[in-house]
């Protein structure tokens, strides 16, 4: 007889939803449809987060992936595309190969990790209080990764920087693109 | 509190997201879709990240905080991509990445 | 000691002038130019007359020997433990003397030149050349070691070759330089083998330790041998070959000649004073390891000179462009000095034929560099260098025949002028130990005589040609050198060589040898006299003659055919049946193993350029297929392990 606890359910439950949506999210043929399917995924995943106690990570989650990637995603989409087009479908030979390499990718990781035998650790359960993840990221003892923050501060200045070149509308580039 | 759920069972579940994440790299033709699989394939690390934390090494909170500069990496990436994929759009009017094709021999 | 640290700047001098020139040879009005180089090198002849006033006369013999000084030197390249190179310079008898020789007549040259170069467009050019040359020639006669002067002997090389070909329009020019170069670097190369040979077996480059008797129990000299010569000679040997080559020695004189083409002032500085005895200064250098440790090898020396000597002087009887006789007369005067030191011996009496030689030198540079600025003058005058058209020259250019008169009576032996004392000399000292060696420069003489004063009748006197324009004595600038050096041509005879310049540093006590005087003087007369009764006026007899002896007279017409016997060795065998050969070699398996390689490298991009498509997801398929296929075996690897 098989016997759920609540975490148990609801820990299937979401691995249900991230697992069908993640295969939803690469097969649909409506690209704001994928958007979608991928917002419920990251959710899970943000849901998987609070399930193991680390809410902090979880409601990063939420506000960076959820809040902020997936809005960017939909604007690019809303910016370069009809909401109404339907991707061509996949050609057969490209479709049986990339097919056999993922499934083959997947059997063989699970493999891996089902063949591995892991000693979970008998510790207790991690601390990941906001205070104690504040402290570690601004710390620069043992343990700390202030270094780690201040690279990665460095790296979104870099990226907005980058993304606004990029993306910014030049009239001499323009000019010379009509020229060419 | 969570002995009920073992490590094999996130890491099953993280797995298929990340192989569907290839799947979609390989087929999908749309940049932006090829950037949401990109994004799939980094969620399910992350999600490994933190379950090697959890199960195995709950003292340290290096797997959390990896999993936390991935997020903030992805964020960036993303940025990046999707102004290039705009830039690439206004050049080529069209984001299919068969179009994309002049950085060849 | 050190009472010569400023010798330094003799050479020096030049050589700020040429830098001065060369690097604003555009801007530089010629006046300027004229003015900078002569008042420089100016300086570096009265440098020079203070030095060897200060050596000969000031300090003088230090109990009875000369010292060989080292005025500065410093070290320029260690090559081991015991073994380096220095830079300096070497104050000592020959070298003082060179250094008058050589910065008189590069004074009088540059006087000269502002006169005969004044129209060319290369003015500036031209005294940046001579500067240049100076300061080589002036550094090569005090270098302290045979190093040095295989550096400054290499660019005297190079400044006779621009000046060869100063004319680079006329492709005549540019065969004479290319011609020069060649055959002067081709001996070089021997020349550092003997470099070589040498220092490797006495572990020094310096002429003080090298050419001191005393050390030479110490060197170690003993090895295999090579065609049954001694190391000591083959060494010595190899160097002269270099000096051999530098004085147009035969068979190496081929260049000389053509070297011709050069302006007149050139010919006179370089290929008559200065440069070409380079050789006679190099064996007189190491004259002592020549006459202790390799007789054989001087003998060779001897011999080599006396024929080259008495080749030459058969080939000026017969040429008819003026510089080229002067050429041949160069060659065959320096034959005689190489002839005088081989027949020498070292130190004391035994040492006259150094002493003669240095001293013949000496005159010669004077009275052969007026030659050829006389020749410049009248070439200048007439715009021609066939003696044909010429003739009865002297009514119109009075000093001009003057001094060249002076100068071939001097050249010729005539008594009481400077050539006479050192051909004496010369003479006698061949006359002691050597008869044959006597024998030939005897007639060499009569020959010297006969063709100086053929080629001096046939232009100054016999029938007066048609001119276009009056020819006239040049200038001041050209004619005040003239006059200086033809005083020089008449006095330096009378200088007491002996006492300043001998072989081992000892004074040497000369005197003029009546019977030997008086043989020599007789032949020079018949020498002139055949030529006074040929050519002072135009007879049929000449032609006569020519007829008679047609063979040998066409044999000596064409040098007796040795530029084509070079150029039958270089293009018949060498080119080939050697160049050829490794030029096929070179071009069809070389080039074809690298064109081998270039064309598999092409192909196989073509073939291959297709996996760079451009195409994103197929390099994913690629990336992501690979990873797992690596993954795989590494974790087969690592449960099987």
């Amino acid at each position: 007889m098989i016997s759920l606890t609540f975490h148990q359910a609801v820990f299937y439950f979401f691995s249900a939803v991230i697992v069908i949506f993640s295969i939803l999210t690469v097969t649909s043929r409506r690209i704001l449809r994928a958007a979608t399917y991928l917002l419920f995924v990251l959710l899970g995943t943000a849901a998987f987060y609070f399930l193991l106690n680390y809410t902090f990570m979880g409601a990063m989650q939420i506000t960076l992936y959820a809040g902020g990637i997936v809005v960017l995603i939909i604007f690019s989409i809303l910016l370069t595309s009809h909401v109404g087009d339907k991707f061509e479908p996949i050609g057969a030979g490209k479709l049986i190969v990339s097919l056999l390499i993922s499934l083959f990718g997947a059997g063989f990781t699970l493999y891996v990790f089902l063949k591995t035998d892991f000693t979970p650790s008998s510790v207790g359960l991690p601390d990941a209080s906001v205070r104690k993840i504040g402290n570690a990221l601004l710390s620069y003892q043992r343990d700390g990764f202030v270094l780690p923050f201040e690279v990665v501060s460095l790296l979104l200045l870099a990226a907005i920087v980058g993304a606004i070149v990029i993306a910014r509308k030049e009239p001499a580039d323009n000019e010379n693109l009509n020229n060419e | 509190m969570w002995q009920d759920i073992s490590l094999q069972d996130v890491l099953i579940v993280s797995t298929l997201m990340f192989f569907s994440g290839v799947y979609g790299f390989l087929t999908r033709r749309n940049l932006i879709t090829m950037l949401m699989s990109v994004e799939l394939m980094l969620n399910a690390v992350n999600i490994n990240f933190v379950a090697f934390n959890y199960f195995l090494h709950p003292e340290n909170m290096q797997g959390m905080f990896f999993a936390l500069f991935v997020v903030v990496i992805a964020a960036a990436e993303a940025s990046v991509a999707i102004a290039i994929i705009i830039g690439i759009y206004r050049r080529f009017k069209s984001i299919n990445i068969e179009d994309v094709s002049k950085m060849k021999f | 000691m050190n009472a010569f640290e400023y010798t330094f700047l003799i050479p020096f001098i030049p050589l700020l002038g040429f830098l001065l020139i060369i690097f604003n040879f555009k801007r530089f009005p010629k006046k300027l130019t004229a003015a900078l180089a002569t008042s420089l090198i100016g300086i570096s002849f009265v440098l020079s007359v203070y030095t060897a006033w200060q050596y000969f006369i000031i300090m003088g013999p230090l109990h009875g020997v000369y010292p060989k000084i080292i005025g500065n030197h410093f070290e320029w390249l260690k090559l081991g433990e015991h073994l380096s190179v220095h830079m300096g310079t070497l104050i000592d008898q020959a070298s003082v003397m060179m250094l008058i020789v050589v910065s008189t007549v590069s004074l009088m040259v540059h006087i000269y030149s502002i006169g005969y170069m004044h129209d060319d467009r290369g003015f500036n050019r031209f005294f940046a050349f001579l500067q240049l040359f100076s300061f080589s020639m002036l550094s090569l006669v005090i270098a302290t070691n045979v190093f040095q002067i295989y550096i400054f002997w290499e660019l005297v090389g190079v400044s006779s070759f621009l000046l060869i070909g100063f004319y680079y329009e006329k492709p005549s020019a540019v065969a004479a330089s290319k011609k020069a170069f060649i055959v002067t670097r081709f001996a070089d190369l021997f020349f550092l083998l003997g470099i070589l040979l040498i220092s490797f077996h006495t572990d020094t480059f310096d002429f003080i330790s090298l050419t001191n008797p005393e050390n030479f129990e110490r060197f170690n000299l003993h090895g295999t041998t090579f065609l049954g010569l001694s190391i000591p000679a083959l060494a010595l040997i190899l160097i002269f070959v270099g000096g051999a080559g530098k004085s147009a020695m035969f068979p190496l004189h081929i260049w000389l000649p053509d070297a011709m083409e050069g302006p007149s002032p050139v010919s006179a500085l370089i290929h008559a004073a200065t440069m070409v005895v380079a050789g006679v200064y190099l064996v007189a250098r190491m004259f002592a390891n020549y006459a202790i440790m390799a007789p054989e090898a001087l003998a060779l020396v001897g011999y080599v000179g006396a024929f080259t000597s008495l080749f030459a002087a058969v080939i000026a009887t017969t040429q008819i462009d003026f510089k080229r006789v002067l050429a041949f007369s160069t060659i065959s005067q320096i034959g005689y000095m190489m002839a005088a030191l081989g027949v020498s011996g070292y130190g004391e009496e035994a040492g006259l034929g150094y002493m003669a030689s240095m001293f013949h030198l000496f005159t010669h540079a004077m009275f052969k560099a007026l030659l050829f600025l006389g020749a410049g003058a009248v070439i200048h005058a007439v715009h021609t260098n066939s003696i044909r058209e010429m003739g009865g020259l002297r009514k119109y250019m009075k000093t001009t025949h003057i001094t060249f008169l002076i100068a071939t009576l001097a050249i010729a032996g005539f008594p009481g002028l400077s050539g006479f004392f050192s051909k004496d000399e010369i003479i006698t000292a061949a006359h002691q130990s050597y008869p044959l060696v006597f024998y030939t420069l005897l007639v060499v003489a009569g020959l010297t005589a006969f063709y100086m004063f053929r080629l001096y009748f046939l232009v100054f006197w016999n029938t007066e040609t048609h001119y276009h324009h009056k020819p006239h004595d040049p200038g001041k600038a050209m004619l005040i050198p003239l006059i200086i050096l033809a005083v020089l041509s008449i006095v330096s005879g009378y200088i007491p060589f002996g006492e300043f310049v001998s072989s081992d540093g000892k004074p040497l006590h000369t005197h003029l040898h009546f019977d030997i005087a008086i043989i020599s003087t007789l032949v020079s007369f018949v020498g002139i006299a055949i030529a006074w009764f040929l050519y002072k006026k135009s007879s049929d007899l000449t032609s006569h003659l020519i007829a008679r002896w047609g063979t040998f007279y066409r044999w000596a017409y064409n040098k007796f055919y040795i530029d084509e016997v070079y150029l039958f060795i270089t293009h018949n065998i060498i080119f080939a049946y050697i160049s050829r050969p490794i030029a096929w070699f070179d071009r069809h398996v070389v080039d074809g193993t690298m064109n081998v390689i270039g064309w598999i490298t092409v192909t196989t991009s073509e073939k291959i350029k297709g996996m760079q498509s451009g195409q994103l997801q197929q390099y994913a398929f690629a990336f992501v297929s690979a990873i797992l296929v690596i993954s795989a075996f590494l974790i087969y690897y690592l449960i099987n392990n």
